[in-house]
């Protein structure tokens, strides 16, 4: 099914109001935080103030004598369990081992701000008091902090159970080392590639930790109640995902366990993993009453997952007539305290926008002690990006081309092997590099003093995964429809208004709902990229069912023969004419009404997991201007070219466009994780970690390119992940048009460029 | 945070004697916007807050074209830039008022408050030093008067006593021939907090600087008050050159420590860059010409 074979949609591509919309700028809608039950108590977490610790001794006594304090919990009351079960999270499996000693620090504290107790009284006050009676006694040690120190064979060990574990088929590693995993992809000759090479450009490139800067704090709710039932209320990507990792951590039937997802004030792929949902368990389970739990912005920035920091080596080389012959990337990724960076899609995703026959791509899964990394939006490909993005603009310099045109050159397009072997399927890719050289923007002179212009491209895979759907007709021909897929960024809508196209209704027809674990089939989390996608396949099955039931019961009603009555595009069912010669037909509302008395109520479910996932592309180009007296960089334009296959609802795709480049601005630019050398996190607050604010960027151009994705209903790609990826490098790019100065390692802030450019004066 | 109690007098009299009461956990409580945050944090252990918005004088805000002005410690900023006479006459009071937070800060947040937080940081303190602002004093011991620039002694630390609190802070009437400016450099274009920030006041006998004081902050335990650039400057005509001896001054004063805000070198950097334009721009506000407060550097 190509999109474009299609007559125009009627709903798919307008921008309707969304359905949560009301309740959410009202302040109705209701978050984690709102939640309030009956003899609610209140959680809060003693966490280690060192990066690196053992603990030798714990003494909740005074704490527990407090007044007000009602339990405390620690590593002791996680359940013994069988560790080498692996949850499926969606988004990386994390085994439940390091899961649980995330959760809470067993013989080691490996982060500062690793919880290591958790207090419930009955008001958050006293909790907070109860955390300076909790007496911890610990031998520090020294902090593993650097990603290349961390792998060197004499350092240190974070743990002693961690082996490496190759994925390129090489096994697992005899002695215990701080890498949790290590890859290599290679094609073609190398050797032979740099050799043909007449100019090669060799680079080292760092970015720091950076946080998904989601507004809502992690927040969980628990109640477990006297029958051995645990009910969750919570903000996450996904209940079932929440549903399984509890499952996992307190050793309980998954049918014991219930979660309600409340609305979500942004995740990015944060919101996954579980960190005081099972705090908040153990605690209800110890006093029998339910047991709320809220992170501090402290708290999420130090104890949260972050994305990894990052050193990148990329080695290319090219012939003087522009053909990338050879390409060489090295990768190292902090995983954090426990293994699981994002270091494969990284490797993956580096050269994803070009068709390179010699390459050779390794990377490591490092463990510093720093927090767990999570995923954020493209996990690991904006490093990447950055570092292949910089090295091609010198090498555009170097051969005098213009950098589009170097990279139209080296395109990759349907069949071109990813650096893991895959081919691409239908892409856009030379389609945006195209829309970004012909735009207004490239095309526009930059004036002026102190000013650059960059651009990159990045690439990024998407993904499909399960979704479970069902659809009820009510009386009046409305369809209430209900998912277990959490709505970030307007899936209420998106899937309404796919199941309004494929049905012939109007976009208020629909009533979605989300629902908790116990309501709907197993579906995984908003992340990936994928929830519209598999939204359309799921919204396409619910039609395809309905209409054959609604095609039944005419028939039924008609007395007619099933096959000689069909369901048409306008929600009309006809029928073969009346033995009169009259019409037989009835509209979807009408029928609705008929569906009560002549034989019941018609429903429809869908349960998908599509493959055909459609690979998206993007390209940024930014102009910026740089204050050499201050090393300060001004953004003055920006324009993010994607194709996204087929745009749903386009100002929520325009949305995400803007969305990840903001992201990957702050990356760029002010965003970083600042250590101590006893690796205390400096600037954990909001005022210090700096994102950009809304005067920080101009109105960021989104330019929505649509080659349908092949494998889709609709044509639609993921587009939630991929603007993040170019942003790095379209600015730095840009930072080196307007000064001469290349920063290679991130975030160029103000510091750091004026650094730059003060070793540049002497 | 911890369980407090808020108290609200509306004398001077009352409110010296609810802190001299309250002891080391009382603390008046002005916009709140850094205290309530250091109370949250436990940054203080503070069980008492007095808030002193009651008392009339501490809003107040008085203007004489021959005394000068005079504005209660607890005022927030946006009754300052929507004072006609503030607007007219301090143009560098505005400077600080309209860069505080945002909107809603600065319908809290004082100059007073700013002061009493003692932060070297303070975006209002430069200001008030170029300004030879003087902190009017209330305590046990009676009333007392101290220059803006002898005001604080260390990060957090000031010369107010057990019981003591800011009623007012007063300005000299400006000059006709002055000008003033402040300007601070942060790593985003708003809700941030300065790397190095610094004011500058003049007063120009044509081409001539007959008087001058620089002050620079986030680069000392306290906001500093640059005697060596108002030396490079005084009596001499106003060039490029004498601009730039009282950069080089200003850099020379800073002591700045290496943070996740900024490094030593950048700090030392930027006190003679912002120090030269804060310079520039009080002269040409000298001169007549209209700079408007927002709008960067």
């Amino acid at each position: 099914m190509v999109a474009t074979d299609k007559p125009a949609y009627r709903v798919i591509g307008s921008r309707p109001v969304r359905p949560d919309g009301a309740d959410k700028v009202t302040g109705r809608a209701r978050y984690g935080a709102d939640v309030l039950l009956p003899g609610m108590l209140y959680g809060r977490v003693l966490r280690s103030p060192h990066a690196h610790a053992r603990i030798v001794r714990i003494d909740t006594s005074k704490a527990e004598a407090l007044d007000g304090v009602r339990a405390v919990a620690s590593w002791d009351d996680l359940p013994p369990k069988n560790w080498d079960e692996l949850p499926n999270l969606g988004e990386g499996a994390a085994e439940t081992r390091w899961m649980a000693r995330n959760v809470f620090a067993s013989d080691k504290a490996l982060y500062k701000g690793h919880a290591i107790a958790a207090v419930c009284a009955t008001d958050p006050h006293i909790a907070e008091d109860a955390l300076g009676l909790i007496e911890v006694e610990y031998e520090v040690l020294p902090p593993l902090l650097d990603v290349r120190e961390a792998m060197d064979p004499n350092a240190p060990l974070l743990h002693d159970d961690l082996y490496t574990t190759d994925l390129s088929g090489g096994g697992t590693s005899d002695e215990p080392t701080n890498i949790g995993k290590h890859l290599e992809f290679r094609s073609g000759d190398i050797e032979a590639g740099f050799e043909e090479a007449d100019i090669v450009v060799d680079r080292e490139f760092e970015t720091s930790m950076a946080h998904q800067g989601y507004l809502e704090p992690h927040n969980g709710t628990a109640m477990w109640s006297e029958d051995g039932e645990l009910t969750v209320w919570n903000s996450s990507q996904g209940p079932f995902v929440v549903r399984e990792q509890l499952h996992m951590l307190l050793d309980l039937p998954l049918s014991k366990v219930k979660v309600v997802p409340m609305e979500i004030g942004g995740g990015f792929g944060g919101k996954i993993p579980v960190y005081m949902e099972p705090m908040a368990a153990i605690l209800s389970k110890k006093t029998g009453r339910p047991v709320k739990m809220i992170m501090t912005r402290q708290e999420v920035l130090e104890a949260t997952g972050p994305t990894s920091g990052t050193w990148v080596r990329a080695k290319i080389g090219a012939t003087n007539d522009g053909r990338i012959v050879a390409a060489e990337i090295e990768l190292a990724f902090e995983a954090g305290a426990f293994p699981g960076s994002p270091f494969s899609a990284g490797a993956l995703c580096a050269l994803g926008p070009y068709d390179i026959e010699n390459q050779r791509v390794e990377g490591w899964d490092v463990c510093v002690n720093k927090p767990k990394v999570a995923a954020y939006r493209a996990p690991g490909a904006p490093a990447t990006a950055f570092a292949v993005e910089s090295v091609l603009d010198e090498l555009a310099e170097l051969l005098e081309r213009d950098p589009i045109d170097l990279r139209l050159q080296n395109a990759a397009r349907e069949g071109t092997r990813l650096s893991d072997g895959t081919p691409l399927p239908v892409v856009g890719n030379i389609e945006v590099m195209e829309r970004v050289q012909g735009s207004e923007h490239y095309r526009s002179e930059l004036q002026g003093e102190n000013r650059g212009r960059g651009v990159a491209m990045g690439y990024w895979r998407n993904g499909g995964m399960e979704t479970s759907a069902h659809a009820a007709i009510n009386q009046d021909g409305t369809i209430n429809l209900v998912v277990g897929t959490v709505d970030i960024g307007g899936l209420r809508a998106t899937h309404s208004m796919q199941l309004a196209e494929a049905l012939g209704l109007e976009y208020d027809d629909i009533r979605p709902q989300v629902v908790d674990t116990s309501a709907v089939g197993r579906s995984s989390v908003t992340g990936g990229s994928r929830s519209t996608f598999a939204a359309g396949w799921a919204m396409h099955e619910l039609a395809q069912d309905l209409r054959t039931q609604l095609e039944a019961r005419a028939a039924q009603i008609w007395g007619v023969e099933r096959d000689e009555v069909s369901y048409g595009d306008d929600a009309v069912v006809r029928g073969p004419e009346a033995e009169d010669g009259s019409e037989r037909s009835v509209s979807f509302k009408e029928l609705a009404g008929q569906l009560y008395g002549s034989g019941g109520m018609i429903q429809a479910r869908a349960d998908v997991s599509p493959t055909t996932v459609g690979p998206a592309y993007a390209g940024h180009v930014v102009d910026v201007e740089v204050d050499p007296e201050t090393g300060k960089v001004d953004i003055l334009r920006y324009t993010a070219v994607q194709d996204v296959g087929k745009a749903i609802h386009p100002s929520y795709v325009e949305g995400q466009l803007q969305g990840g480049a903001l992201q990957g601005i702050g990356m760029a630019l002010t965003e970083e994780y600042f250590y101590d050398d006893d690796g205390v996190m400096r600037n954990s607050s909001l005022l210090d970690y700096r994102m950009p604010t809304a005067l920080d960027t101009p109105m960021i151009d989104a330019v929505l390119v649509e080659v349908a994705n092949p494998g889709h209903p609709y044509g639609v790609r993921g587009v939630g992940e991929v603007p993040i990826v170019p942003p790095l490098a379209a600015i730095t790019n840009a930072i080196h048009a307007a000064t001469g100065v290349r920063m290679q390692k991130l975030p160029a802030s103000p510091r750091a460029v004026l650094n730059e450019l003060l070793s540049e004066e002497t | 945070m911890q369980a407090l109690k808020v108290v609200r007098p509306t004398t001077i009299a009352e409110a010296i004697e609810q802190l001299n009461e309250g002891g080391d956990g009382a603390r008046p409580l002005a916009g709140g916007t850094d205290v309530i945050v250091i109370a949250r944090a436990r940054v203080r252990d503070i069980d008492v807050l007095v808030d002193v918005k009651q008392i009339p004088e501490l809003t107040a805000i008085e203007w004489d074209p021959d005394s000068g002005l005079t504005i209660g410690a607890a005022t927030p900023c946006y009754e300052l830039y929507g004072n006609a006479d503030v607007v007219q006459n301090y143009p560098a009071i505005i400077d600080s008022a309209t860069l505080i937070g945002g909107t809603g800060i600065q319908g809290r947040a004082s100059f007073g408050g700013n002061l009493c937080n003692s932060s070297p940081s303070g975006d209002t303190i430069p200001t008030q030093i170029v300004l030879e602002g003087v902190a009017n004093i209330a305590g046990p011991n009676g009333e007392r008067s101290v220059p803006v620039e002898d005001f604080c002694t260390g990060p957090g630390r000031n010369v107010l006593g057990q019981g003591e609190f800011v009623v007012s802070i007063s300005f000299p009437a400006p000059d006709a021939s002055g000008g003033a400016r402040f300007l601070r450099f942060i790593p985003r274009n708003e809700m941030d907090i300065a790397v190095c920030n610094a004011a500058s006041a003049v007063k120009l006998d044509g081409d001539t600087v007959r008087w001058a004081r620089v002050s620079i902050g986030a680069v000392a335990p306290t906001p500093l008050l640059v005697q060596g650039a108002a030396d490079a400057l005084v009596g001499k005509p106003l060039t490029d050159e004498t601009i730039e001896a009282a950069a080089e001054a200003s850099k020379d004063a800073a002591t700045p420590i290496d943070d996740m805000r900024g490094s030593i070198k950048q700090r030392k950097h930027l006190s003679a860059v912002l120090t030269r334009r804060t310079l520039q721009q009080a002269a040409r506000r000298a001169r007549g010409e209209d700079i408007p407060s927002v709008g960067g550097h």
